[in-house]
């Protein structure tokens, strides 16, 4: 099975230890100076959603987690249920919103996402990497604001809240980063 | 929420720009009313610092360098010490340097490969003189009062129960766990510096300098670097680190001038780096010429200046300290 060496630690990696599959939530470069550096890492199991903490040495490495990535269509919302289906089995998958985490804000109905699979058991599903999204409400823009880089909080179809420039109106369309959160475009309907 | 900031712009501010060029100004006045001279030493060289736990770049060479060594690389400095001290052999009495460091595989909340360091020299300077000097350039950049001193045993011992100076690798693990410190299932049992370590970033560091600045003197002898080291009971480096804010911001030396002793340590560091999978750096430099010849006594150190930014800006990460980190250099 692969592994990562600590310099490619970083926030989103699936990690096995001790057989559980963990995702990395935080990883802190901590170095006194000429000293050994720390690898101060915060890890949620994927399976009872408990966070740990681990120190790694420079140089150690873990074991990847075991995980199947298939394509799964998601269906609909329940309430805190997100239900999806794997278009090649049919078979559906139940995903409570802890483990949807953060996609819950892309989510559009029909939608064909990314599911990871431990086991056999989903773990966690990421959306396209851009979603197009229609601005359920926004404050109007203000014209003549000539800063650079100036935002606006909006509020997407998804109930989502993204940040987008302050020229953006009301039922218009964005495109976002789903990886980031991040605003990229303004694209026609 | 995520911040919309493509990766053409800077992290910092442009409030923060200029208070990092005010506060550049101050360096350099600082040391200019002391009579120091501004040098310039390569940030290029073929020699390098050889140290466990420090990774140089290595620049692939143009053409062979020598019959016997055509294959060495160039290196990007991890800090102007060689240069400097070069010209401390040369006659210089008091000098000073605001440079880039390069430093692989340092990256974090607190780390970029590439950093400011301003590092000073002055001869004739015993450690206290120096850690006087430092308190003095601290209080100049941050204004948070003449810095307060610790031995680096009392600080420790009063944080962890444990006396770094005599306790064996076996004592340091054990207290190590009795606290509750998460543990680097790596760390092996008999690597005594890196149980101090583990403990000092663990429990010591976070608590220093919350108020004043604190500056820690008197390594544990193992840690010396390139300090002399002063006989015991126990022996002691002349090492000492500034720190705010629970951050390491400086690091300085009663210099070492004994050539052999140098040699021995890189020997040392040598044969942890082949231990620790690491490749060796070569041992000989111009550094141990220079030393041969003579080194006047002398007491230099080094400081962090984009911590130094960071902290003036009451910045939480040092991107926001300057233009562009290195995932957007």
């Amino acid at each position: 099975m692969a592994s990562y060496n600590t310099s490619e630690f970083r926030k989103g990696l699936k990690v096995q230890l001790d057989g559980d599959p963990y995702l990395m939530i935080e990883c802190n470069f901590v170095k006194p100076g000429k000293g050994q550096a720390l690898y101060k890492c915060k890890l949620r199991n994927l399976l009872r959603g408990t966070v740990i903490d681990r120190t790694y040495k420079s140089g150690d490495s873990i074991e990847a987690a075991d995980v199947e990535e298939i394509e799964a269509q998601f269906l609909y919302r329940q309430q805190d249920q997100f239900v999806f289906m794997d278009n090649k089995t049919y078979e559906q998958y139940e995903l409570s919103k802890e483990m949807v985490d953060e996609a819950w804000k892309y989510l559009k109905e029909g939608m064909i996402c990314s599911m990871t699979l431990f086991n056999g058991n989903p773990i966690s599903v990421s959306p396209p990497n851009h979603v197009v999204l229609k601005i359920e409400y926004c404050e109007p823009g203000v014209r003549g604001n000539t800063a650079t880089n100036v935002t606006k909080p909006c509020r997407m179809e998804t109930g989502a809240e993204i940040l987008c420039p302050s020229f953006v109106e009301m039922g218009e369309y964005v495109k976002v980063d789903t990886r980031t959160g991040e605003y990229i475009e303004r694209v026609k309907a | 929420m995520a911040v919309f900031s493509p990766d053409y712009l800077p992290t910092a501010s442009w409030d923060t720009l200029r208070l990092r060029a005010r506060l550049l100004g101050k360096v350099r006045q600082f040391f200019e009313v002391r009579g120091f001279l501004e040098v310039e030493t390569p940030i290029l060289s073929a020699d390098t610092v050889v140290d466990r736990h420090i990774e140089p770049f290595a620049v692939p060479r143009e053409t062979p360098s020598s019959a016997d060594n055509p294959t060495q690389p160039l290196w990007l400095q991890t800090s102007p010490e060689f240069g400097m001290k070069r010209l401390l052999a040369a006659g210089a009495t008091a000098i000073y340097q605001v440079t880039r460091a390069f430093r692989r595989g340092e990256q974090g909340p607190l780390h970029n490969p590439e950093f400011t360091i301003v590092e000073w020299y002055r001869v004739g300077d015993d450690m206290a003189a120096g850690v006087r000097l430092l308190s003095e350039l601290c209080e100049c950049l941050l204004g948070r009062g003449p810095a307060e001193t610790i031995p680096y045993g009392e600080a420790f011992a009063s944080r962890t129960g444990v006396d770094p100076h005599r306790a064996t690798a076996a004592e340091l693990a054990r207290r190590a766990r009795e606290l509750g410190v998460e543990i680097p299932a790596t760390l092996a049992a008999d690597d005594r510096d890196g149980w101090l370590d583990l403990l000092l970033a663990d429990r010591v560091q976070p608590s220093l300098g919350i108020g004043r600045p604190v500056i820690v003197y008197d390594f544990p002898a193992s840690q010396a670097a390139l300090a002399r080291v002063r006989p015991g009971p126990p022996p002691v480096a002349e090492r000492f680190e500034l720190y705010a804010s629970g951050i390491e911001l400086a690091n300085g030396y009663h210099e070492l001038t004994d050539p052999a002793v140098l040699r021995q340590r890189h020997q040392a560091n040598n044969a942890w780096r082949q231990r620790d999978g690491k490749r060796p750096l070569p041992e000989n430099s111009r550094l141990l010429a220079a030393m041969e010849a003579g080194l006047p006594p002398a007491t230099g150190a080094a400081l962090g200046f984009d911590r130094v930014v960071m902290l003036a800006a009451n910045a939480k990460d040092l991107r926001e300290a300057m233009a562009f980190p290195i995932d957007r250099a």
